[in-house]
């Protein structure tokens, strides 16, 4: 096997000081090099050990769910994650909003000509860390390559698979009047750890990308109140658009306590310099749950034994309202509408 | 962090409020219109009415620099840029507001304009530097709060010689535009005015003494903070119990009474009063704007390119003016959440953060909905 392999790839790939070049996505030698001496060496498994050009796999019964998500952040790399591991935790939570079990992952890469190797090796590391530790395989995948001017470095499209647990029913329509909204941590630190890096803002208490696979804790959930009617996580435009998006599906209103929805202190500086409201900033490892008002303590006890929702919160409760307002106290004891997101408040966030 | 929490403190605000409650006398009424759109915003934001007694009614002013600026100044920087193929740097709120026929910014850029964001001037001044082929227009929009900077960089841009830089001057004064609404505001009685906060650490507490003087309407400058906002309402509310019309200062964090004098020195030194401009909502206001002296004709864009005055009408169905002069609430107009949003502004008072209309939009309208 080793001689044939030297046969054919006469000349180690430089991964150290290499460039992206047309030839890596043409379809010939050079690409299966960059596959197998780069993907293959990282996700390493039997399907992509296969080298098929999909991959197959036994159905278990019940319902199966797919999701699908292109990953185009800017910067590549950002405090606390970087592209990869944001394009593995991206499905796989997209899958897990459905209350299911993630099974295995694809990803397509989009490589602009001239991209380091060096970069692009440590985006693959990191997937390859991120699916290991979420124990999601990524069994096939796609390389494109496009020409200098045409991309941004990488772009990567990940489709996840998964099963959902027999009795376990999650979708935004069943949001009902009555039902508490309930949120797993604290808001913002995605989009934030990425505007500070692209503004090039320092702080002393530098603000880390919450990115992350919630599959786990979306099992305990389940495990703990099989009736939860409604998971989202509020990836770009914030809580505000995922509770919008669920009051529009649902027909439903909600209403808000300002005071109950944690904001780390950092991220409440950052979002005041730059004029951003941190109720529509992107998060990358946090969940909105939906659930009967009579199960929402023990769910909030379920999520808070979990490392991934020790500051979980009951934030507040669905309404019936024609009007699909979502409405919250604010901390004067006023009112306002948190209304849908105008326009783009933060481009290429993810 | 501390430093803003003391001012978003909600006890505090509720205590507050339960004074105002305390002091206000019912039979008595308290219109008070706050200038600016930034206390617009604080006040929606924090459902600052709620907290209020029904006979204290807040009125939005005209302290918004993109909504009160005319659609044909709008359309005129469109046509710089397609004319003379300048790169245009503006601020963002701006690419969405109509000039004729609807047309914006936004449109322009998309049909191959260059038509470029930024958050200051300075911005627009470093694109100046590293593009020397091309000539780099900013859009100056604002009252005196942002008409310094606008001088630094002028004189920087002569210090270093740049001649592929200049400035579309619409740069506009606050008191003119009180004095307007004071003037003619006639199918609404105002009690009291919630006086500029960023505008007045420029100008200080002096350039209003006419509100008193000439008006005997009490003034409060006031922060943009929420607890600001509050407490200046309180204190409107003890002068307009006690039969008294003074300018006093609740921003003494900020507001000298004689302002910033360096500022003053240096917006003099740069610009000079226009003899008449005009305002979306109030019309033309004698010695409300500034234009930029001969001295510096080289970086102004209006003379170097002999750019035209286009006079362009608003949408008819838009009440911006209306809503501008305080005469309408935002929601009273006809086109409100239907015709125009955040989305598909017809009228300015719909796209800046600072516009009552879309403070309303964005924060309050449920509560005519749920009227309705």
């Amino acid at each position: 096997m080793m001689n044939r392999r030297r046969e054919i790839f006469a000349r180690r790939l430089d991964l150290a000081h290499g460039r992206v070049d047309m030839s890596h996505g043409g379809g010939g030698r050079a690409m299966a090099q960059l596959i197998e001496d780069l993907f293959l060496a990282a996700f390493d498994n039997d399907w992509l050990r296969a080298q098929d050009d999909c991959a197959q796999f036994a159905v278990p019964a019940g319902r199966l769910v797919i999701a699908t998500d292109s990953h185009v952040v800017s910067p590549l790399f950002f405090p606390g994650g970087d592209i990869g591991c944001l394009s593995v935790h991206g499905t796989i939570n997209d899958v897990a909003m459905a209350g299911a079990r993630p099974l295995y992952l694809a990803s397509s890469f989009i490589l602009e000509e001239g991209f380091p190797l060096a970069n692009l090796t440590r985006i693959v590391e990191s997937m390859a860390h991120a699916a290991r530790r979420a124990g999601v395989p990524i069994i096939t995948g796609d390389t494109k390559v496009v020409e200098r001017g045409k991309g941004d470095g990488v772009f990567i499209t990940t489709t996840g698979v998964g099963a959902v647990p027999e009795g376990v029913a999650i979708s935004a329509s069943r949001a009902t009047p009555g039902d508490a909204v309930l949120l797993s941590g604290s808001l913002g630190e995605h989009g934030m750890a990425v505007m500070a890096q692209r503004e090039n803002l320092s702080f002393d208490a530098p603000i880390e990308s919450d990115t992350t696979a919630l599959h786990e804790l979306v099992a305990a959930m389940v495990a703990a109140v099989p009736d939860i009617h409604c998971l989202r996580d509020p990836t770009r435009g914030g809580l505000a658009s995922a509770l919008n998006e669920i009051a529009r599906q649902a027909g439903v209103g909600m209403r808000l306590r300002e005071a109950a929805i944690p904001v780390r202190e950092p991220v409440r500086a950052l979002c005041e310099l730059l004029g951003l409201d941190p109720l529509y900033v992107a998060n990358e490892g946090k969940l909105i749950a939906i659930c009967p008002a009579d199960a929402a303590d023990h769910l909030l006890a379920a999520m808070r034994d979990h490392p991934l929702g020790r500051e979980a919160a009951l934030i507040g409760e669905v309404v019936a309202d024609d009007h699909g307002f979502v409405e919250m106290e604010t901390v004067f004891g006023g009112r306002r509408l948190v209304d849908w997101l105008s326009g783009e408040q933060l481009p290429r966030i993810c | 962090m501390k430093y803003l929490d003391e001012f978003r403190d909600g006890e505090l605000a509720r205590n507050l409020a339960a004074r105002i409650r305390q002091e206000v006398e019912p039979d008595r009424r308290y219109a008070l219109m706050e200038f600016c759109g930034g206390h617009t915003h604080a006040i929606c934001r924090y459902g600052i009415e709620d907290l209020l007694p029904d006979n204290v009614r807040l009125i939005h002013g005209p302290g918004c620099p993109v909504c009160v600026l005319p659609s044909g100044r709008l359309q005129a920087a469109i046509e710089l840029v397609e004319r003379e193929r300048v790169i245009l740097c503006s601020y963002g709120d701006l690419l969405r507001v109509p000039g004729a026929q609807g047309d914006t910014l936004l449109k322009a850029k998309a049909r191959g304009a260059d038509v470029r964001m930024v958050y200051s001037i300075s911005d627009a001044l470093d694109i100046a530097r590293a593009q020397p082929d091309r000539h780099i227009v900013f859009f100056a929009i604002g009252f005196e709060t942002t008409t310094p900077p606008t001088a630094v960089v002028i004189r920087q841009a002569e210090r270093e010689g740049l001649g592929n830089f200049s400035v579309y001057c619409n740069h506009v004064l606050t008191p003119p535009a009180l004095r307007a609404i004071l003037a003619t505001h006639s199918p609404i009685q105002l009690d009291g005015c919630i006086g500029p906060a960023h505008v007045s650490t420029v100008i200080g507490s002096q350039p209003y003494a006419f509100v008193a003087a000439d008006h005997r309407r009490p003034l409060v400058i006031a922060g943009f903070e929420p607890l600001d906002v509050l407490q200046a309402i309180s204190m409107l509310v003890r002068q307009i119990n006690a039969g008294k019309a003074e300018v006093e200062n609740e921003y003494t964090r900020a507001v000298a009474s004689e302002g910033n004098r360096k500022a003053q020195r240096l917006m003099a030194e740069v610009f000079e009063l226009r003899p008449t401009f005009e305002w979306r909502g109030l019309g033309w206001l004698p010695g409300s704007a500034l234009a930029i002296r001969p001295e510096f004709a080289e970086w102004d864009a209006e003379r170097r390119f002999a750019m035209p005055a286009i006079r362009a009408t608003d949408h008819k169905a838009c009440a911006c003016g209306e809503v501008l002069r305080g005469v309408k609430h935002p929601q009273d107009c006809t086109v409100f959440g239907t015709a125009c949003t955040p989305d598909h502004p017809l009228g300015s008072c719909m796209v800046s953060a600072e516009g009552a209309c879309a403070a309303y939009y964005h924060y309050g309208r449920f509560r005519r909905a749920a009227a309705s």
